[in-house]
């Protein structure tokens, strides 16, 4: 007997319409993994760095021991500048520059001082790791000379054998001249824009979107849809109604959601760095052109929303169609997340900025890098999209495609009623 | 003025011809009913004068307004009524009334709908609970009162009466009579032969997409020489 309701459960569930969303988003994840590429392979990878040694001394000898043994060096020679640009033709991480008195200092009790020259190409968690292993690299480098001093000679402060080299720091990140600064630190201190933004919004477009095509399914599932659509009210202004009134639900859902979210993001911030002490502060100008970009992009995601949703037939299939959104809005935030825009490979970059979701999301982090282009770019492609998914789902609206289905096959006469199916 | 001109109507869906060229009108001031087995075609001729279904051929006027070009125009004075038809579950039925009302007029207009809608579904208290709570029979009554508390020109009633008990089915059908005695037109579908005869002036025979006959009640059984509609029907298509 339990098996007979089994049979049936499966039957009724495992049916094609439920299948194909599930395979998509495989298959769309699967690609998008490998365009973003492999963790472990990229901290496997040797960094590229450049070295600029300006000193003679034996204990340079092993940090350039160290460093040309666990690196591709692209540049050894003398000339900062020289050294920085060729770094950054080679898509190095970092110009490491060995001062005058290196050795002369850490034998005399003081730091020796390695400058460090970052070059930051984006501020995605993905895009710290090559910024990690030249961190291990300078680890590596401080035990090669506390091995040789202590072998050396062990009157030594055991401070400085513990530490013998000091580091000052500048990052170069999209023209902007970060001093003081690692990418680690920098990466921290935009965690916001990189995690919390990226999660509001996906949870903004996951609770609109699912609000609006929920009531699409109700419509249909509780028969108001008809006597709606032959009221003297414009198609564009249901469509349009509903989009608004999915967005406050939305909205206000997210909201919740954000207030435990936010408190728990909060934890995980160590560093309480100004922004603004780094050039990095928004404006009102730019707090103005994120809202636009997330108004915008909520409205494209309601609008694409309704189109999926005319395709509902009840409130339970209209769940189902949530999921294509739900996965669209992860994948963008997970890119942006792990991703820059600028470090992604170029089909990914395409399949980002087609992604209504992803500019808001990027939003805030493109104006502190002054990336105006993106944003507004962004904004004008959401709003084009927008227009061009209300203008479908009125034409929908308009055809009798909500009301009845596709037809099936002709049965001959006197079987009519079974000749089309009903929606 | 004719309230509706239906002129070769042909509706497809896809490569099914649902219906095949029909004609009739409606007149100001009657019940005109469309009767039929299921699948003849009624609910797609009411579907398509309400403005919910694309003319695949032919022409509809609605007191003189062109379908599909004066849709707007015709929505505004027709009030349709679906086979199926429900309100949404978490307005109350006055809250479903006012929602309704609120497309048609606002101020004392808007309050005298809601009122004459409230008469009309005759719910009592009940009026003030979630539709959620109502039975098949006091949604079906609520609306109606929606339907007709608009003062249409035309209302479309697709099985008015379908699925509601003898009691029910009598208030809905009092209800229809009066309105139209008030000056408002009905075209109405049924496939109760004997509903029909009760409550229109005149009735169409629909079969598979064709209306093979037209008139009076008296004047269908007269012709079929038949007792009641239902024999009427059976002998005209045959």
């Amino acid at each position: 007997m339990i098996s007979n309701i089994i049979k049936k459960e499966f039957k009724e569930l495992f049916v094609v319409s439920t299948l194909i969303p599930i395979v998509v988003i495989a298959i769309v994840y699967g690609s998008v993994g490998n365009m973003i590429g492999n963790i472990g392979e990229t901290m496997k990878e040797k960094p590229v760095i450049g070295i600029v040694d300006m000193d003679d001394g034996s204990l340079s000898d092993v940090a350039m021991s160290v460093l040309s043994g666990n690196a591709k060096v692209v540049y050894d020679s003398s000339d900062a500048e020289e050294g920085l640009e060729q770094v950054r033709k080679e898509n190095g991480v970092a110009l490491l520059a060995i001062s005058e008195d290196f050795s002369q200092s850490i034998y005399a009790n003081q730091p020796g001082e390695i400058e460090i020259y970052w070059v930051m190409r984006g501020a995605g968690m993905m895009d710290s790791i090559s910024s990690g292993t030249v961190e291990g690299l300078i680890q590596a480098v401080n035990q090669g000379i506390s091995t040789k001093l202590i072998q050396e000679d062990s009157s030594f402060d055991p401070a400085l054998v513990l530490a013998p080299t000091k580091r000052v720091e500048t990052t170069f990140f999209k023209g902007k001249e970060i001093e003081g600064v690692s990418p680690g630190a920098l990466g921290n201190m935009l965690m916001s824009q990189s995690i919390v933004i990226p999660i509001v919004i996906m949870m903004l477009i996951i609770m609109a979107g699912s609000s609006v095509i929920s009531s699409m399914g109700l419509e249909k599932e509780n028969k108001t849809l008809e006597t709606l659509l032959t009221l003297p009210v414009r198609r564009s202004h249901i469509v349009i109604g509903k989009m608004v009134g999915s967005a406050l639900v939305g909205m206000i859902m997210a909201a919740i959601y954000m207030i435990g979210f936010s408190r728990y993001m909060s934890s995980f911030q160590s560093l309480d760095m100004d922004l603004a002490n780094f050039g990095l502060a928004l404006g009102m100008q730019d707090y103005l052109l994120v809202g636009a970009s997330l108004f915008t992009a909520l409205l494209a995601g309601l609008s694409l929303c309704i189109v999926l949703g005319t395709f509902a037939k009840n409130y339970r299939s209209a769940q189902a169609l949530i999921f294509p959104i739900t996965a669209v809005a992860l994948i963008s935030a997970f890119i942006v997340m792990f991703k820059d825009f600028d470090t992604i490979p170029a089909v990914l970059r395409i399949l980002v900025f087609a992604i209504p979701f992803t500019h808001p999301m990027m939003a805030m982090r493109s104006l502190m890098l002054d990336n105006y282009a993106l944003v507004i770019g962004g904004i004008a492609y959401t709003a084009v999209f927008t227009v061009v998914m209300v203008g479908v789902a009125v034409r929908i609206f308009n055809s009798d495609r909500l009301l009845t289905g596709s037809v099936r096959k002709m049965v001959g006469p006197g079987r009519l009623a079974w000749g089309f199916r009903r929606r | 003025m004719k309230a509706v001109e239906v002129r070769q109507l042909v509706k497809d869906y896809g490569s099914f011809r649902a219906l095949k060229g029909i004609s009739f009108e409606v007149n100001e001031g009657e019940i005109f009913g469309l009767i039929g087995p299921n699948g003849a075609g009624k609910t797609t001729a009411l579907r398509t004068i309400a403005t919910l279904l694309q003319i695949t051929s032919g022409s509809i006027t609605v007191f003189g307004y062109e379908l599909p070009k004066e849709a707007a125009e015709v929505r505004k004075i027709i009030s349709y009524l679906p086979e199926e038809a429900g309100a949404y579950k978490n307005l109350t039925g006055m809250e479903y009334l006012n929602f309704i009302a609120k497309f048609f007029g606002d101020g004392r207009k808007l309050q005298n709908m809601v009122r004459r809608g409230v008469d009309i579904a005759n719910l009592g208290e009940r009026i003030n609970d979630k539709v959620d709570t109502y039975s098949k029979g006091m949604a079906r009554r609520l609306l109606v009162g929606r339907a007709l508390m608009v003062n249409p020109k035309l209302a479309i009633l697709d099985e008015p009466t379908s699925g509601l008990d003898v009691i029910n089915a009598q208030e809905v059908r009092r209800i229809i009579s009066s309105s139209v005695e008030a000056g408002v037109a009905a075209l109405l579908s049924s496939h109760n032969m004997l509903e029909v005869e009760l409550l229109c002036h005149r009735i169409a025979l629909i079969n598979d997409g064709i209306i093979v006959a037209s008139g009076t009640a008296a004047e269908l059984k007269n012709k079929y020489d038949a007792g009641n509609i239902e024999e009427a029907f059976v002998k005209a298509i045959k």
